[in-house]
């Protein structure tokens, strides 16, 4: 074993690689400290504080808005389980050729285009208001329900469309195989397709999951009382927009942690793909 | 009467003529090898015989039944012609135990322990009992092929077809898959071989065909061909292999 060159080779690498980080590192609080000085300096800076980031309001309005977050957070779970299945059985059934399925396509196809036109905040409105108003016998009338229906049919139009593309990226060579065992069409997308498709598209249905995250705050337009809503109502009686910074400083927490897991498991998928390549 | 019976088998591709009328009768036990150029049809007809590709006109019959034929239901030809890609195309997301038992428990309700343990029978019998619990990405290519024969062998077909099964493989890898087709054929499976390994064509071969533009355009037994092809364009062909040091030009 040759140590000394070894030794010398790591001491100048490891300089090398404290360099750039000392570089990050002091641009960035110097960049950020520029600006923090610039805004808190300024003259409107107190009235600003006291608007928005008031210590005071926010532990006022902290208990309510954190209930309407778990109402955020509920809607959100159990929209994302409905749009996951939904969205799987469209794709199937997008899938699914041959003349006899032709109707099933022709849906799908149909209703990802009509959804996926559509603004979700429309369909929340559309929805949330329009059907519990039709008083219709035996149907909910929360305009919960029907806006978290809404936000399903919108997203599964995207979730539909994000299947597909998981899907057609599994080698045709695969369903090939498969036909030539003897399985039926429908087999082949349960045993050999989709579990290959499913793991290929985690990682962009992860970034529907952060936007669904934050769509569900379109409910609140009906009255749902989510995060968003709690701190409107704070607002109102206050003057005080320290709540609406309350609610958003939630959702970051949220969010923020989903994204590096995309960011993380797209890494991932990616290594994957090239290894395969290899 | 014949394994494989093809009458006047005439494919286009849109507007391009890939299969020329094509008679060719394979009988039982035979090994037959197709060779030429890229292009020249010999895969197209190949999956034309499982009908993985349909044909435009003309009849390709299994032991005298039209392939197309209500009897044979939804998967019997299946169960009778099995078939072995060059890219293995083994399922990544299972186990090699998997990948073998899945058409033999799914397709044919074979119960799950039985099918099992066959499929263990046909992995010891060509060395691969070892893997049988591995994924496919954590074989060699070589390896990958072998699998991909013994899942296809699963259903205990009559009729083997081999679309140049070699040809993804490493030179080093592509002997121990030769080896279990040479097994195969000792066992008297019939077989019908795409394959661009000459030497292998005339040693395991009972007939070779020629195509070329979607023809046969000679057939023979191997050393016959190899050694005295009588068309031109047979001729040309095996002089470019032997020039590419693929084939020894005295055998």
């Amino acid at each position: 074993m040759t140590r000394r060159p070894g030794k010398g080779r790591r001491k100048i690498a490891l300089k090398d690689r404290l360099t750039p980080v000392l570089i990050s590192l002091v641009s960035v609080v110097v960049v950020f400290g520029a600006a923090a000085w610039f805004i808190g300096s300024a003259e409107q800076w107190p009235r600003i504080q006291l608007q928005f980031f008031s210590i005071e309001a926010m532990l006022e309005a902290a208990p309510s808005v954190a209930r309407g977050f778990l109402v955020s957070l509920q809607l959100w779970l159990v929209s994302l389980v409905c749009i996951g299945i939904w969205a799987l059985i469209l794709a199937i059934f997008r899938a699914m050729n041959g003349p006899w399925f032709a109707p099933l396509r022709v849906f799908a196809i149909l209703y990802v285009d009509l959804f996926r036109g559509l603004p979700a905040l429309l369909l929340v409105l559309l929805f949330g208001f329009g059907i519990p108003a039709l008083n219709l016998p035996g149907l909910p009338k929360e305009g919960l329900f029907w806006g978290a229906v809404a936000l399903i049919l919108s997203y599964s139009a995207y979730a539909t469309e994000v299947y597909r593309s998981g899907i057609e990226a599994v080698h045709e060579g695969q369903s090939m195989a498969a036909k030539a065992l003897g399985l039926s069409q429908w087999q082949t997308l349960r045993y050999a397709i989709l579990p290959q498709a499913l793991r290929n598209v985690v990682p962009a249905m992860l970034n529907l999951v952060v936007a669904l995250q934050k769509d569900v705050a379109l409910l609140s337009v009906l009255g749902v009382r989510d995060a968003v809503r709690e701190a409107q109502i704070y607002t109102a009686r206050t003057f005080n927009y320290s709540s609406l910074v309350v609610a958003a400083i939630l959702f970051l927490l949220a969010t923020i942690p989903l994204a590096r897991l995309t960011d993380h498991l797209q890494r991932k998928d990616r290594q994957r793909r090239l290894q395969s390549a290899l | 009467m014949y394994r494989v019976e093809i009458e006047k088998l005439t494919k286009y591709y849109g507007e391009r003529l890939v299969l020329d009328a094509i008679d060719l009768a394979v009988s039982d036990h035979e090994v037959v090898c197709l060779i030429g150029a890229s292009g020249s049809g010999k895969s197209t007809l190949l999956r034309c015989i499982n009908g993985l590709t349909e044909f435009d006109e003309g009849s390709v019959k299994i032991d005298g039944v039209d392939i197309y034929d209500k009897s044979f239901g939804r998967n019997g030809l299946y169960k009778k012609v099995g078939i072995v890609f060059q890219a293995y195309n083994l399922f990544p997301h299972m186990t090699v135990l998997d990948n073998i038992t899945l058409a033999p428990i799914k397709v044919h309700g074979r119960p799950k322990a039985e099918a099992e343990a066959a499929a263990m029978k046909l992995l010891e019998l060509f060395g691969l009992g070892q893997f049988a619990r591995s994924y496919p990405e954590q074989l060699s290519g070589g390896q990958q092929q072998r699998v991909a024969i013994v899942r296809s062998l699963a259903t205990e077909p009559e009729v083997l077809l081999l679309d140049e099964v070699t040809a993804a493989l490493d030179p080093e890898l592509i002997g121990e898959v030769l080896k279990i087709i040479r097994d195969l054929k000792e066992r008297g499976m019939t077989m019908v071989i795409v394959t661009h390994e000459m030497g292998f064509a005339r040693e395991v071969a009972d007939r070779v065909c020629f195509l070329d533009s979607g023809r046969i355009i000679e057939q023979g037994e191997p050393h016959q061909l190899f050694r005295h092809p009588q068309n031109p364009r047979t001729q040309k062909f095996l002089q470019r292999i032997i020039e590419s040091g693929r084939l020894e030009a005295s055998a």
